[in-house]
């Protein structure tokens, strides 16, 4: 457990007066609070640093016992021992703080050993509150995962939700699950949970929105006097014609055969090939012979 | 009319707000509110913005002017934000 210096936090001197802290919290609170800073998580963690800064320079209570022990901080349980029998709970008068939907929660560890949980929890109470606070959650999926609609129980904060994750969902795409974030206070309604997708693409298939893309290996003579060949899609194999004279690069379209229309039932995208022409090795010498031919026909043409 | 509203009073006791401030909100259409049988309603849908709102205004002291600045930013924030997820995703393509 590393020493954090929340004076360094805040940008301020050891001697900072009250009023100097007050400033610099509320500048860098401006600076980094969640709601200004929408889904940006290095903003957020910065706030929850300098809400525990300011929750502790800001208590002379708090203060005085971290300049007393400062780096010696692992001394302040017996700190703690020697003064309890005079002590009364912290925060009788605590001033209003910021809103502990955001970094209060989230105390570090340095501050739990040296302040206790029961005065995080109490932190954890300080601010009025009516509907509850949204969770937020990453799912990470499989390509293969999102191509059919299916249930899946997820556990958010110790309890087990299940829900349908819609096929079509694109990698990156939220989705809002009412009321199944953190209960409601004094009649208020419960927050919502929203869960972000993180898809992960292992398959042959690029993915742009409904549309997939492949390429398709094809050898030489198919391409130049055409034919048919067995190509995977996405939900399995289907044999398709090749027309004589196919060009290296070329492409062709399988209409239908993409990635399902997210929330349109039986809609797909389409599935692109683009054939990669693969020339012949280690040819004999008879064939070496009919191709000069061949050269020769098409130099004379 | 209980399970898609919420009493503007409960919410403002709540939040140790007043009233007007919620009227001054919807003055600046920053937030929609219903009138029914002499009093004042804000849709549920509306609440997370009307909470985002309200800590912008007690947490972070800003006014309704700065208030109305922010909102409009934060639009082109989530805006921007869905774009580049589209774009990146996108980018896959070439990769």
């Amino acid at each position: 457990m590393k020493f954090i210096d929340y004076y360094k936090i805040l940008g301020l001197n050891k001697d900072a007066k009250p009023n100097d802290i007050k400033k610099a919290y509320r500048k860098l609170a401006r600076k980094y609070h969640p709601d200004v800073n929408p889904n940006d998580k290095e903003a957020e963690k910065r706030f929850q640093e300098i809400n525990e800064a300011n929750e502790v320079l800001s208590d002379p209570e708090k203060r005085k016992k971290y300049d007393k022990y400062g780096k010696d901080w692992q001394h302040a349980e017996e700190f703690e021992k020697a003064r309890s029998s005079q002590q009364s709970a912290y925060g009788q008068s605590r001033r209003k703080g910021y809103s502990q939907n955001y970094g209060a929660h989230d105390f570090s560890d340095f501050f739990e050993s040296m302040f206790g949980g029961a005065t995080a929890d109490f932190s954890r109470q300080r601010t009025t509150r009516f509907r509850g606070q949204d969770f937020n959650a990453e799912l990470k999926l499989h390509l293969r995962d999102v191509y059919t609609t299916h249930k899946q129980t997820l556990t958010v904060n110790g309890k087990n939700i299940r829900i349908t994750v819609p096929a079509g969902i694109e990698n990156g795409q939220t989705i809002k699950i009412s009321g199944h974030g953190g209960p409601g206070h004094q009649g208020g309604p419960n927050g919502d949970l929203y869960i972000t997708f993180s898809i992960i693409n292992d398959t042959q298939f690029k993915r742009d929105g409904n549309n997939l893309y492949t390429t398709v290996n094809l050898e030489l003579y198919k391409a130049l006097l055409g034919g048919e060949i067995t190509v995977n899609t996405f939900d399995g194999q289907v044999k398709l014609k090749v027309k004589p004279e196919t060009q290296n690069g070329s492409q062709v379209k399988l209409k239908g055969k993409g990635f399902p229309v997210y929330k349109k039932n039986n809609a797909f995208g389409d599935l692109y090939i683009t054939y990669n022409i693969v020339t012949p090795k280690n040819l004999t010498e008879k064939e070496k012979t009919l191709i000069k031919e061949l050269a020769a026909l098409r130099k004379n043409k | 009319m209980e399970q898609e509203y919420v009493l503007i009073t409960d919410f403002c006791t709540s939040h140790d707000i007043e009233t007007h401030f919620i009227l001054q909100l919807y003055d600046n259409g920053l937030v929609d509110i219903v009138l029914k049988e002499n009093s004042y309603y804000l849709p549920l849908k509306q609440l997370p913005k009307a909470e985002k709102i309200v800590r912008l205004y007690s947490e972070l002291d800003i006014n309704l002017e700065g208030i109305e600045v922010i909102t409009q930013l934060l639009k082109r924030i989530e805006k921007m934000q869905a774009e580049i997820i589209y774009l990146k995703n996108k980018l896959d393509l070439y990769e």
